[in-house]
C-alpha cells in the first residue's frame, strides 16, 4: 500500500473534500495534522477505485479498516436501517411539503423495515414492567441510569411517584460482522442501472 | 474422529444445518440444535442465520471479492446477499438449483446456470451450485466448531422423496465434490416425521399406533412432496414403514407469493402506478408477510402494503395498496388448495413441454388435486405391507393422521382446507377423519429430523423402513419382423424391485441383455412408484400408462479387453442399493472372462435424444 498513489482525479476530489472537512470537522483536521509527517497516511477514507485496494495483496485478517474506528458500529447501524427501512432516505427528505397521507404511506415502509431490522439485531425491553400511570416506589440505591426522577425532585428515598414512561433497555445488540475492505461511510451506494 | 451427528437440509429455496453430539453407549443423546450459518447479508456484512437461502450470485468484476471470515478472495456469494444482490442483477443469479438437478431433459453436469447469463459469467452446473451450498455449510460448521471437519462426521443429507435414482446420485456427487464422501440420503418427509417424534418426546407413541397411516404433506418454497408412512405391528413392536411417495411437483410457496404479488400489482396498475423490477421483488416479499398475517390471524381482514420507489425520495413516490382477506382466500386457499373431489386429477403436462429448456413447473397449481392423484394412485399401497392391521381396501389410500411441513403450512386456513378436503374424501369412502400431528417447526424440521436419523443410525431409536420408493425397469425391444411405420413394441423388465433397503442387493434377473463390445449401449429406463410386487426379472409386456414413468436412459460401455469389438455379449443387470441410499446397477456377463467381472451401468443425466 505504501508505494501506491491515488489517481489524479480522485486527488482533486479528495482535496476538495479535505478543504471542507478540515474547516468543519475538528477531529478530522487533527487526524490529518497528525498524518502530515507520518510515513504513511492513515486509513484513506476512500477505497481506491475498483482496482487499487482490491488487486493488492490479500488482507490476511479480513476486517474492515473502517470497523476499527469508533464510528464503525454507528455507521453499520445507519446502513442497516437504511437498507431495511429506508430511514436515511426518510430523514433526508423535507416532509413539510407533503400531505399526511404521503407521510403516512412512507412511514409504513420505514416503520416496517426498521422494526424488522431492530428486532433482528437487538432486544429492547421496558425498564419498568408496571403499566404507565401506576404508582411505584423507589427505594434507596435505585439505579439512577435506569430511572429518572421528574417533577418535584426533592427529599430522601424511598420515593413514591407515578410511572410516566416505562423506559427502554437494549438487553442485546448484535451487529453483523464486517468483512473485506469496504468504505463503511457509504450508508447506501449510488445505483447506476446499465443496459 | 466422528463426534457429531449432522443433518443437512439441502432445500430448493433454503438450506439448514442441525447438529448433535454422538453420545457414548450409556449416555442419552442431546436433541439436535440448528447451527446458524454465517453468510453475507449485505456487501461486507456477515451475519449468522438459521437458514441459508439456496441462491448463488456470480459476482461481476465490479463487485470485487465477496469476502467471508474464512475466505478473503471469494468471487461468488451464497445465501442471503446472493438473493438480494440477485434482484439487482438477475442474469447473474442461480436459483432453484435443486429443481435443475432433477430435470430430466438437460445435462445436469453441464455448466448451464444461470440460464441465459451474459458471456462474462462463469456458469455452473446444477451439481456445482449444489456443491457450493454444501461447501458453504461445511465451512460454517468448521468455523462454528473451531476447525472440526464436517466431512468426518456422521452426515445425513435430505432429498425429496420424489427424487429419482439419478437425482439422488447427483446429490451424492455434489457432496463428494464438496469434500463430503461419507453420507446417507434421507427423504425429506421422513425427516419431518423424525423431527415430530423428537418434538413430542416419548409421547409420540401415544399418537401413532399400529394400523395408523401418516400422510406427510411437505410444501416448501419450490416443491411439494407427499409421503405415506404406515405404523405396523412387527413381533409386538411398533414399526414405521414408508409405503408410498408422490411425484416430483415443482409447486410451492414461491408460486403463491408470486400469484399474490400479481394480484396486488394489478390493483396498483389499475390506479395508474407502474411497478419496476425492484418494486416487484419488494412486493413479493411484502405479500409473503401479509399472507402469513392474514392466514394466521382471523381477526385481521386487510394488511396495508407500501412499496418504496428505487430512488432516494420516499415521500410522494411510495406505492400503496391493501392485501385483503378475500385476496388471500381467493388466490392462495381457493387457487392453490381448492376443495376438489377425490377423483380430481391434476391437469396433465404436455409431453412436448419437457423438451423446452426451462424448469418443468407443475402445470396444475392445485396442491389438493395433486394430493387426490397421489392418494388415488396409491390406493393399493397398504395391501402388501406385512403386519399392517388397518384398512387397505379403499378406492384411495386412507391416511389416519397428517403431518404438515414447509413454510406454506404456517397458514392455519391452508391446513384446515387440506384436512377438510381429505376428510371429505375419506368419509365418502367409509373412513374416519384425520388426526393432525402438531409440534414440529415447519422451517427447520427437516434438518433436525435428518440429524436425529444420523443419531438413530449410530445407536438405537426407531427407524422408518421403506427402501427405494420405486421399482426400476429396462426397456427391451421385442424381436418382431420390421413393419414400416410401426415402432417395435417394448417390454419392461424389472431390474430393481420396489422397497430395496440400503446396503442390499437383489436377485439377478433371469433375462439377458445383449451389449456390444466397445460401444456405448443405452437402454430405455423406467420407474414405477406403484408396482410393489414385481421381482427382479419380471417382464411386463403391457402396463397402464400411469404405472411406469420413463426416465432418462441408462448406458453401459463394455471395454474391448479380451473380447472382439462389435461382438454381442449377453449380460445380466445386478441391482444394488448402496449404504448411501443410491441405486447402483452393474452389468455382469453371463460368461465372465474372470470371476467377478462386471461393469458399472451409468444412470444417464444427459438429455434424452
Amino acid at each position: 500500500m505504501s508505494t501506491e498513489t491515488l489517481p489524479f482525479a480522485t486527488r482533486i476530489w479528495f482535496a476538495w473534500l479535505c478543504l471542507f472537512r478540515v474547516l468543519f470537522d475538528g477531529r478530522f483536521a487533527m487526524r490529518l495534522w497528525g498524518a502530515r509527517d507520518a510515513p504513511q497516511l492513515p486509513a484513506s477514507p476512500h477505497v481506491a477505485g475498483a482496482d487499487g485496494a482490491r488487486d493488492g495483496p490479500a488482507p490476511s485478517a479480513v476486517t474492515s479498516r473502517a470497523a476499527d474506528t469508533a464510528a464503525g458500529p454507528a455507521l453499520q447501524l445507519l446502513s442497516l436501517l437504511q437498507r431495511d427501512g429506508r430511514l436515511v432516505d426518510f430523514l433526508q427528505q423535507d416532509i413539510a411539503s407533503f400531505s399526511d397521507a404521503d407521510v403516512g404511506v412512507a412511514a409504513r415502509v420505514v416503520h416496517e423495515g426498521c422494526r424488522r431490522a431492530l428486532f433482528a439485531h437487538a432486544t429492547v425491553e421496558p425498564v419498568r414492567s408496571e403499566t404507565e400511570g401506576a404508582r411505584v416506589t423507589l427505594s434507596a440505591g435505585f439505579d439512577a441510569d435506569a430511572v429518572k426522577l421528574v417533577g418535584e425532585v426533592t427529599g430522601q428515598p424511598p420515593y413514591a411517584g407515578v410511572l410516566r414512561h416505562r423506559g427502554w433497555r437494549a438487553s442485546r445488540i448484535e451487529l453483523p460482522q464486517t468483512v473485506g475492505a469496504h468504505d463503511q461511510r457509504i450508508l447506501a451506494p449510488a445505483e447506476v442501472e446499465l443496459g | 474422529m466422528t463426534q457429531f451427528a449432522v443433518g443437512i437440509d439441502l432445500g430448493t429455496t433454503h438450506c439448514a444445518l442441525a447438529v448433535a453430539p454422538i453420545p457414548d453407549a450409556h449416555q442419552d443423546s442431546e436433541p439436535p440444535h440448528v447451527i446458524a450459518v454465517p453468510q453475507l447479508v449485505a456487501r461486507g456484512q456477515v451475519e449468522a442465520r438459521a437458514l441459508l437461502p439456496s441462491f448463488l450470485y456470480c459476482a461481476h468484476e465490479s463487485d470485487g471479492p465477496q469476502a467471508l471470515p474464512w475466505d478473503a478472495n471469494r468471487r461468488f456469494v451464497v445465501g442471503e446477499f446472493a438473493r438480494t444482490r440477485g434482484i439487482d442483477a438477475p442474469a447473474r443469479l442461480v436459483s432453484s438449483a435443486k429443481s435443475w438437478l432433477s430435470h430430466p431433459s438437460i445435462d445436469r453436469r453441464a455448466a448451464i446456470l444461470p440460464l441465459g447469463a451474459p458471456e462474462d459469467v462463469a456458469k455452473v452446473s446444477p451439481v456445482e451450485a449444489s456443491r457450493r451450498y454444501l461447501e458453504h455449510l461445511s465451512e460454517a460448521f468448521e468455523a462454528h466448531f473451531g476447525g472440526v471437519a464436517l466431512a468426518k462426521q456422521e452426515i445425513v443429507v435430505t432429498v425429496p422423496a420424489s427424487f429419482d435414482a439419478a437425482a439422488r446420485e447427483l446429490t451424492v456427487e455434489a457432496a463428494a465434490a464438496a469434500g463430503i464422501e461419507r453420507l446417507t440420503l434421507l427423504e425429506e418427509p421422513q425427516a419431518a416425521l423424525y423431527a415430530w417424534t423428537l418434538a413430542m418426546g416419548d409421547a409420540w407413541r401415544k399418537h401413532i399406533r399400529p394400523g395408523d397411516v401418516v400422510l406427510v404433506v411437505d410444501v416448501g418454497g419450490g416443491t411439494s412432496d407427499f409421503s405415506a408412512i404406515a405404523a405396523v405391528d412387527r413381533a409386538g413392536a411398533l414399526d414405521l414403514v414408508r409405503v408410498a411417495v408422490g411425484d416430483h411437483i415443482l409447486l410451492g410457496g414461491d408460486n403463491m407469493d408470486l400469484a399474490l404479488a400479481h394480484r396486488v400489482r394489478q390493483k396498483l396498475e389499475a390506479k395508474g402506478s407502474t411497478v419496476d423490477r425492484w418494486q416487484h421483488a419488494s412486493l413479493v416479499h411484502a405479500c409473503r408477510i401479509a399472507k402469513e398475517r392474514l392466514l394466521g390471524d382471523s381477526a385481521v381482514d386487510s394488511v396495508p402494503i407500501a412499496i418504496a420507489s428505487r430512488g432516494a425520495a420516499l415521500l410522494g413516490s411510495t406505492l400503496r395498496a391493501d392485501l385483503t382477506r378475500d385476496d388471500v382466500t381467493l388466490t392462495v386457499v381457493d387457487g392453490f388448495f381448492p376443495a376438489v373431489d377425490s377423483n380430481a386429477r391434476p391437469a396433465a403436462r404436455a409431453r412436448s413441454a419437457l423438451t423446452q429448456l426451462g424448469l418443468p413447473y407443475a402445470s396444475d397449481p392445485a396442491v389438493t388435486r395433486h394430493l387426490a392423484g397421489f392418494l388415488g394412485r396409491q390406493a393399493g399401497a397398504l395391501a402388501e405391507v406385512e403386519g399392517f392391521t388397518g384398512r387397505s381396501d379403499g378406492s384411495l389410500l386412507h391416511p389416519t393422521a397428517i403431518l404438515f411441513n414447509g413454510g406454506v403450512m404456517k397458514a392455519a386456513s391452508v391446513r384446515t382446507r387440506i384436512v377438510e378436503t381429505i376428510d371429505g374424501w375419506i368419509r365418502e369412502d367409509g373412513g374416519a377423519p384425520l388426526r393432525v400431528l402438531e409440534g414440529a417447526d415447519l422451517d427447520l424440521a427437516v434438518a433436525r429430523g435428518a440429524c436425529m436419523y444420523a443419531l438413530v443410525r449410530r445407536g438405537k431409536g426407531l427407524r422408518i423402513r421403506g427402501g427405494t420408493a420405486r421399482a426400476y425397469y429396462v426397456g427391451i425391444e421385442s424381436a418382431v419382423p420390421a413393419v414400416p411405420g410401426m415402432t417395435p413394441p417394448v417390454s419392461a423388465m424389472c431390474v430393481a424391485p420396489f422397497g430395496m433397503e440400503e446396503g442390499t442387493e437383489a436377485q439377478l434377473p433371469p433375462h439377458e441383455l445383449g451389449v456390444v463390445v466397445g460401444e456405448r449401449c443405452t437402454f430405455r429406463f423406467f420407474g414405477s412408484s406403484v408396482r410393489r410386487t414385481d421381482a427382479a426379472g419380471t417382464l411386463l409386456d403391457d402396463w397402464r400408462p400411469d404405472d411406469l414413468q420413463e426416465l432418462p436412459p441408462i448406458e453401459v460401455t463394455l471395454p474391448s479387453e479380451g473380447r472382439r469389438d462389435g461382438d454381442v455379449v449377453p449380460v445380466r443387470l445386478r441391482p444394488q442399493v448402496t449404504e448411501l441410499g443410491t441405486l447402483r446397477l452393474e452389468a455382469e456377463p453371463v460368461r465372465p472372462l474372470h470371476a467377478g467381472e462386471r461393469w458399472r451401468v451409468e444412470l444417464n443425466v444427459r438429455p434424452t435424444a
